[in-house]
């Protein structure tokens, strides 16, 4: 499969944290004007917008390209509006890649923000037994971090980790975000304080896992040619995008299911959609993992970033804790993961997270990641995982 | 005078107190089985099935991972003030092969949990107003 590069002409973000006075078309207009300002491109000169929509900001959050738009100012071009949970940044760019390379635009600017309570994500809410998403709240109580929490407690059964382990990986991120002035929380922590906080969803910690947060991002993509004639020399490209469903039977509960699919018929008990995501931008891509010089991944807990660096193939099931103590995924190390401090410094604003992986691809692949470069990185991947089944990920180069 | 106990959702498990079954479904062509029994995703072999059988699951499991609720919940859940923490489990039914996750029984310490551990199947009070007693499933020591 070979599938043509787009460039990655701007990238800009609102820094991530809680703005109670700021609306999310504040931070998505923000971020919005800073990829414009990085690119060079002229707002006029935008042929299309990809929104990613917020679901919790009523209306207008639905249909996030015109609002972006007429925040920007009306000024004709095309508009798409995407939601696909956590994944939704990823959808809205792929959007934006196809509508490129199939040569209907040139360039494109792709938006995400969001502005939300305070405390865990909570249901639609309303009467709706007939969704699996209100169900799982409603009979069992099963909050986002109770996954996290038994997806911890199953690597600790089926590969030896230990809490340790798990706080190792904060102490890790929180140390890559204190150096990245868009991260929320600019505090390197210890093991010691992960381990004076809370327990959440045992084995975790309240440190453990992510906050909710405010934030917004975007970027200025194009085609190659429009690059050249910008007089854009080496831009950082778009060579592979992920946006896969999972294959059935999945044996591994995700969210926002409280069941998993059966594999008696398959036989296979380990098959999980997030082994797939990767699979996908891997083949657009032409590349694996080896060619991989660092990744953004998608840490909603500390041990889901070690789950990650199993899916994308940085290492065989069960030897994450090893790469992670051996500093390997630190920056310096062999492949560092989560450079821009990830979703641990960061917390999480659902449609501009995945949108923010792919600035820090670009600043890291640009070399102007200052503080937390990781040393003459030329291929980097970002994964993600939008609940109900949304596949993100992305693979750019220099 | 007594509650009238209701299950806290319609047609998702038996209200037999003694031997509880979760009602699952079943493909008519993988034979692939489904929980909750129409509101899990298909297998896409059975793309041209009309609907599903109906099944009871097997009550007996083994532990598949289990955590902790030490916050509550949002909305829908409805909390019992004050807030008492409890234990999730994620159990495996060894002849479907399905995971199915349901809170512990009270009473249970997460110490006494084990990733393999035999539970079973049993019937609780989930919430309760003047009139009724709301029952759901939930995982119980083997």
């Amino acid at each position: 499969m070979t599938v043509d590069e787009i460039a990655v002409l701007g990238a800009g973000m609102h820094q991530w944290g809680k703005f109670p006075g700021k609306s999310f078309v504040d931070l998505g207009v923000h971020a919005a004007k800073e990829a414009l300002g990085d690119s060079g491109v002229e707002w006029e000169e935008i042929e299309f917008i990809s929104g990613a929509n917020t679901v919790r900001n009523g209306y207008p959050g639905w249909v996030s390209a015109s609002t972006f738009a007429n925040a920007l100012g009306f000024q004709g071009c095309q508009l798409a509006s995407s939601y696909a949970a956590c994944a939704s940044g990823v959808t809205a760019l792929s959007i934006a890649r196809a509508q490129i390379l199939s040569g209907i635009c040139d360039v494109a600017l792709v938006v995400g923000a969001d502005q939300v309570a305070k405390g865990m994500f909570a249901p639609v809410p309303g009467e709706r037994p007939n969704d699996v998403d209100w169900l799982r709240f409603r009979l069992i109580g099963l909050s986002n971090p109770a996954y996290f929490g038994m997806f911890a407690r199953r690597r600790m059964a089926l590969y030896g980790d230990s809490q340790d382990d798990f706080a190792a990986v904060k102490v890790k991120n929180s140390n890559h975000g204190a150096q990245n002035p868009n991260a929320r929380y600019a505090k390197s922590f210890t093991i010691d304080d992960v381990n004076a906080s809370p327990v959440v969803a045992d084995p975790l910690r309240l440190l453990e896992i992510c906050s909710t947060s405010d934030g917004g991002a975007a970027l200025v993509v194009s085609s190659l040619d429009y690059a050249k004639k910008k007089g854009i020399k080496n831009p950082v490209k778009i060579s592979g995008i992920s946006t896969v469903s999972p294959v059935y039977p999945n044996a591994i509960i995700d969210m926002p299911y409280f069941a998993s699919d059966s594999w008696a018929i398959s036989g296979d008990g380990s098959h999980t959609f997030k082994n797939q995501i990767a699979q996908h931008a891997y083949r657009e891509a032409e590349i694996t993992p080896a060619d991989l010089d660092f990744a953004e991944v998608y840490d909603l807990s500390s041990a889901y970033e070690l789950d990650w660096y199993e899916h994308i193939g940085l290492c065989e099931p069960g030897e994450a804790r090893n790469i992670l103590h051996d500093g390997d995924t630190t920056i310096g190390g062999r492949i560092p993961v989560n450079p821009s401090g990830g979703l641990g410094a960061f917390g999480e604003a659902i449609p501009a997270q995945a949108i923010a992986q792919v600035c820090e691809l670009t600043w890291q692949l640009r070399g102007e990641a200052d503080g937390r470069q990781v040393e003459n990185a030329k291929i980097g991947m970002s994964i993600n995982y939008g609940m109900f089944g949304h596949g993100s990920s992305v693979i750019a180069r220099k | 005078m007594a509650k009238i106990r209701v299950p806290a959702v319609d047609g998702m498990f038996t209200m037999d107190f003694n031997n509880p079954r979760l009602i699952g479904g079943r493909g008519i062509t993988s034979r692939s089985y489904y929980f909750p029994k129409d509101l899990s995703g298909a297998d896409p072999m059975c793309v041209n099935d009309e609907k599903r059988e109906e099944v009871y699951l097997s009550p007996e499991a083994q532990i598949w991972s289990y955590t902790s609720a030490d916050y509550p919940p949002a909305l829908p859940y409805q909390i019992k003030e004050p807030f008492e923490p409890f234990l999730i489990c994620a159990a495996q039914l060894s002849e479907e092969n399905l995971v199915i996750c349901g809170q512990m029984m009270p009473g249970i310490d997460i110490n006494d949990l084990e990733v393999g551990l035999d539970v079973k199947l049993a019937l609780d009070v989930l919430y309760e107003d003047d009139k009724h007693e709301y029952i759901v499933w939930k995982w119980d020591l083997a």
